[in-house]
């Protein structure tokens, strides 16, 4: 009953990492804050009222990134402005989606690890981490697992996180191969994503990997059109000449991702219109990361 | 001939004043807004304070059938909950026609309509307190398509009848010019919703005086007119409400219309303390007036040459559910609706309807805006027709001073409407050549790459607008100025003082300015606007400098009287024989001062209140629509350079150039941003701005959904200030701060379609709309 409530949050400050997980475990419903540039945006709008706030931001250890096997680990803290500023040549499509979210405001305070968290079919960060195959890694007292991004989204606005676990990491392998995201929103800048798609080539395994923004219930990958387009690649000699795709397999990549999609009608737009995009930009991304390649030689990477 | 000898004294005493008139001194607010220390409504506060709070309907339409207040009423921290029977005045409100419930009845007409309001200690238990509030709705289907309500075949939503006003125009004789007509061009043309946007949400605090009065401190436009409201509705006289103007984020006609002051005012005397409301961002959107969608028809017959002969407009605004200022804004688009044009032969009948959306009012450019777009759109395709260049169209056509208006008005003052266009047309275009590795910034989509130059195609538009400045049609519009001069520190000072509304424009610093070219004294004060001064009216209509300028010019007038009345006793000289420079009292031409001001003075204060009246007018008549209505028109024109990615239907503006002739830049930098601010609104309406009302419903009441333009959505600009003096206003000023609102639309939509070949016929355009592919019927609606 409303009358015996109070208006008042509690609010945890652990010291450290650890002493966030333990918290996280005696008060499960404590809602982690870390940039706060969703979480404050609820509590503004009173969609969510936490009993409990907890507090990530000030843990430096969460800041940190470390590379080493090919992969660049992301502590929980890394905002985009660190991905941008530092980051840019291991991750290029995660870096190029940082440079589109928000504003510089955004991107000092907005985490990698809050936009996993939100699971907003929209979040930027999605595409690129779906297309580069990366692992989330999360904690509790009972230790930590590692989950494939894949499997990482169960729904708009959720994830696989039980209530007291914490997103510790997400481990990102570094691009052996160009990549790309392209990101359609109505303004030029600071816009959500009315529909988004990211591509990684890895020249090793000669394989591409995709995602998809804001097209279905969850950012999802266009596994269709990946395995379609490194069958083509290969079945027509394209890793060996490395010559300019046909229209064929450009177009035939392009009706797969759009395909894979499950948009619906919303304030930011139509179905229609976000299939046809992630057409076009299906399209537009293939050529530009396969002259990328060939300009580059397929070796360089 | 007395008005020239006047004006030439009026010349001779000016000082130019290196912080005066026509420069721009640094605003006095403009560090604290950019270090973010500005005050502004919302950040109010006062010891022992509660917080107001809102119960909104969430329905378009409904009966209200009993209201349970018990359960809020046990919360601990509530201090009161009110209802419509707590009214303690008139229970009906409006800024033009008093018909809105301070606090809904019996019915509620839309969703946000308030039902009741709290006071509460703490902003969130009076949040939880207006969820407890239980109101029975009886829900009714809701009318919300403007045509259904025009075409009367639904049931009423105001009991005088759907149709707001009918404004009906006649001027020469369209039937019979119609068959001298070589080219006939007809479109229908609609427009969104848009909102003020202003980032300051509505707020205000009431302090109860103790003995039955209240000070209400608000954001505001209008202080007087908000009084004479409050005070009606408190059942007080008007001498027992007093308002103080607090910080203003941003007004655009948003603040034109009641938010928060009744009832925190109610609450506040109901429960004896001080009370405070703010709305959050998604209770703004439903909290204040909106800009009329619309819907206009315009058919127009021309010359082969392109002479126009006649045109013939309908224009529908949907009111939403209350009048607010509904009935002015439909004259106003309408009398503008043949646009700046010379044409001999007018039909004009221009709507506006009650529906159950949200209530439109004010909006810079007030009608203007929706007409200019639609005529101008439909000159384009006169020119397309024609396969006549459309600036050439509209140069032969443009209306010259000494035309007649459709009402009847001869055009008078400077009328550079040929100037504007010439001057945009000789403008170098920007080059069109994308580069390889070209700055993503400068392409459609921006950084969100979506394009590297791809279907990318350039295309170039062209729009002239033409609005009245100030209030028309018989207002007796009066400006308040107090200016009083004394000596401080052994030098003299001036304090202005005049209940004029900063909302942003720079009316503080513009007083400032008039006292020291009139005064020549550089020390000058602007007090806070408040109540206890007579009214300086709505910073509105782009009026705010011309009436307040004229009336504190005319209070500076008095004051310098005075000084060289009592400077010619102390001196044995005749009053005729003396100035007031900046150096003191002297005669002309001698070099060395007679006498100090502050020597003048001592401890005396002199001061001088002024009223300025502008011009009178009439209102025009209900058969023809004729009438002398208007004391003065601006100009303003703009040509776009607009970048296309036609498979996504993103958009760039490359360039925004504009003309227009503002009589005198009394602060240039602040025109600027007048100019600058106003072309940015546009481009917002031509491309993204739109609230989206499905059923009633607002469907995207936040900054995430309901987009303005950012800095890169806002290409470099182009300003060129024509300064043609005005022969009526002080200075030869003229209002700056709408025109640029109504040409900027439509010539970023004329280069759309001369990018795409697209017909384009509603704003804003949206990237479907411009995908050919993908294009609809083409129809207006939706
Ligand atoms: C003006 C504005 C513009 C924006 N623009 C964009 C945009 O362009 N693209 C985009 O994708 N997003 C955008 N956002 C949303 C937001 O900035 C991002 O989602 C950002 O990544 C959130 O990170 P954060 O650190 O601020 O998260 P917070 O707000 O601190 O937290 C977000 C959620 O994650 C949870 N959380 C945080 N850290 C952890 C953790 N370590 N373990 C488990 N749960 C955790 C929180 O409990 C909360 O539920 C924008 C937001 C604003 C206000």
């Amino acid at each position: 009953m409303a009358a015996v409530e109070k208006p008042g949050v509690d609010y945890l400050r652990p010291r450290t990492w650890q002493d966030a997980v333990a918290l996280k475990t005696e008060n499960p419903a404590a809602v982690p804050i870390n940039g706060g540039t969703d979480l404050m945006v609820d509590l503004n709008f009173a969609r969510s009222r936490p009993p409990t706030l907890l507090d990530l931001s000030h843990l430096d250890e969460l800041r940190r990134w470390e590379k080493s096997n090919g992969t660049v680990e992301l502590g929980a803290g890394v905002t985009y402005t660190d991905v941008l500023e530092h980051l840019g040549s291991d991750l290029p499509a995660l870096a190029l989606a940082s440079r589109t979210v928000g504003s510089p405001q955004i991107r000092n305070r907005g985490t990698i690890a809050g936009n996993l968290a939100t699971a907003s079919p929209a979040g930027d960060a999605h595409p690129p981490l779906l297309a580069t195959g990366a692992t989330v890694r999360v904690e509790s007292m009972r230790g930590i697992r590692d989950v494939p991004i894949g499997r990482f989204f169960t729904g708009p606005k959720r994830n696989v996180l039980e209530p007291d676990e914490l997103i510790r990491s997400v481990l990102v392998p570094s691009a052996r191969g160009p990549q790309q995201f392209s990101k359609v929103g109505t303004r030029n800048a600071m816009v959500i994503a009315v529909v988004s798609f990211a591509l990684a080539f890895d020249v090793p395994s000669r394989h591409v990997g995709t995602g998809i923004g804001s097209a279905a219930p969850t950012p999802i990958e266009a596994a269709d059109a990946a395995a379609y387009l490194d069958r083509e690649l290969a079945r027509e000699g394209y890793w060996e000449d490395h010559r300019e795709l046909s229209a064929g397999v450009v177009d035939g990549f392009a009706d797969r991702v759009a395909a894979a999609s499950r948009p619906i009608d919303d304030v930011r737009g139509p179905a229609g219109y976000r299939v046809h995009a992630l057409r076009v930009m299906a399209r537009r991304t293939l050529r530009w990361a396969w002259s990328a390649l060939a300009t580059d030689g397929i070796h360089a990477h | 001939m007395r008005a020239r000898q006047q004006l030439d004294t009026k010349v001779r005493d000016r000082t130019t004043h290196v912080r005066g008139v026509g420069t721009s001194p640094p605003r006095p607010d403009a560090p604290l807004k950019v270090l973010g220390r500005f005050a502004y409504a919302s950040d109010l506060e006062i010891d022992g304070m509660l917080w107001g709070a809102t119960v909104r309907s969430p329905h378009p339409r409904a009966r209200i059938s009993g209201i349970d207040i018990s359960q809020a009423l046990a919360i601990r921290g509530v201090a009161t909950v009110l209802t419509a029977e707590d009214v303690p005045g008139h229970r009906f409100y409006g800024i033009k026609v008093a018909d809105q419930p301070v606090l809904a009845t019996h019915e509620v007409r839309y969703v946000g309509e308030p039902v009741a309001i709290v006071a509460a200690d703490h902003p969130e238990t009076a949040r939880r307190a207006i969820e407890a509030v239980r109101v029975d709705y009886e829900v009714r289907a809701p009318m919300t398509d403007p045509e259904e309500a025009l075409s009367g075949a639904g049931d009423l939503i105001d009991p005088g009848g759907n149709v707001a006003r009918h404004v009906r125009i006649r001027h020469g004789d369209v039937s019979s010019a119609r068959s001298r007509a070589e080219v006939v061009v007809r479109g229908e043309y609609a427009s969104g919703v848009q909102d003020p946007a202003f980032l300051g949400p509505e707020a205000g605090l009431a302090v109860p005086d103790g003995s039955g009065g209240v000070d209400l401190y608000v954001a505001a436009q209008w202080i007087h007119d908000d009084r004479r409201q409050v005070a009606a509705a408190l059942g007080l006289d008007p001498s027992r409400v007093r308002l103080t103007l607090s910080g203003v984020g941003g007004a655009f006609g948003g603040r034109e219309d009641l938010s928060v002051h009744i009832h925190a005012c109610m609450l506040a005397l109901r429960i004896g303390r001080p009370v405070k409301m703010t709305y959050n961002r998604e209770e703004s959107f439903v909290g204040h007036v909106h800009r009329h969608p619309s819907r206009i028809r315009v058919e127009l017959g021309a010359r082969r040459d392109g002479t126009l002969v006649y045109s013939k407009v309908r224009l529908l605004l949907d009111g939403g559910a209350y009048t607010s200022t509904s009935r002015i804004v439909i004259a106003n688009a309408s009398y503008f609706a043949a646009g700046a044009y010379k044409v001999d032969h007018v039909e004009i009948d221009g709507y506006a309807v009650y529906t159950n959306n949200p209530p439109r009012g004010a909006m810079r450019g007030f009608g203007a805006v929706q007409a200019c777009y639609a005529i101008e759109s439909a000159m384009d395709s006169l020119a397309g027709e024609l396969d006549m260049d459309p600036v050439e169209l509209r140069i032969c056509n443009a209306i010259q001073e000494g035309d007649l208006l459709p009402t009847g008005q001869g055009v008078d003052g400077p009328t550079p409407t040929r100037e504007l266009l010439e001057h945009l047309r000789r403008l170098p275009l920007p080059s069109d050549r994308l580069v390889a590795g070209e700055d993503l910034r400068r392409l459609p989509g921006g950084v969100g790459n979506t394009t590297h130059g791809e279907a990318v195609v350039r295309g170039v538009g062209y729009a002239l607008g033409m609005k009245a400045i100030g209030f028309s049609g018989g207002v007796d519009d009066i400006s308040t100025a107090r200016v009083s001069v004394s000596v401080a520190g052994g030098r003299p000072v001036a304090e202005v003082y005049s209940a004029a509304s900063e909302c942003g424009q720079g009316i503080v610093a513009v007083q400032a300015q008039i006292v020291r070219t009139e005064l020549g004294i550089d020390s000058v004060t602007v007090r806070p606007a408040d109540t206890d001064i007579g009214d300086a009216g709505s910073s509105a209509a782009s009026r705010q400098t011309w009436m307040t300028g004229g009336a504190v010019e005319g209070a500076c007038h008095g004051v310098r009287e005075l000084i060289l009345e009592r400077a010619a006793r102390r001196l044995g000289r005749s009053q005729g024989d003396l100035v007031l420079t900046p150096r003191g009292i002297m005669t002309p031409g001698e070099g060395e001062a007679l006498l100090h001001l502050a020597d003048l003075l001592c401890h005396d204060t002199i001061e001088h209140t002024f009223v300025y009246h502008h011009r009178p007018t009439e209102p025009i008549d209900d058969v023809r629509g004729q009438g002398d209505a208007h004391i003065a028109f601006a100009y303003a024109a703009h040509r776009a350079v607009v970048d296309v990615d036609t498979e996504l239907g993103l958009v760039r503006v490359v360039e925004l150039a504009t003309a227009q002739d503002v009589g005198k830049a009394m602060n240039p930098q602040a025109v600027e941003g007048q100019i600058e601010g106003g072309s940015a609104q546009g481009l917002g309406l031509a491309l993204l701005e739109e609230v989206q009302v499905e059923d009633g419903f607002v469907k995207n009441a936040s900054f995430t959904d309901y987009l303005i333009p950012t800095i890169l959505d806002m290409p470099p600009m182009d300003v060129r200030l024509f300064e043609f003096p005005h022969p009526d206003s002080p200075y030869g000023l003229n209002g700056v701060g709408e025109p640029p609102t109504l040409s900027s639309t439509p010539a970023i939509v004329n280069a759309l379609r001369d990018a795409t070949g697209l017909d384009l016929p509603r704003v804003p355009v949206r990237p479907t709309d411009l995908i050919a592919s993908l294009h609809g019927d083409g129809s207006p609606g939706g």
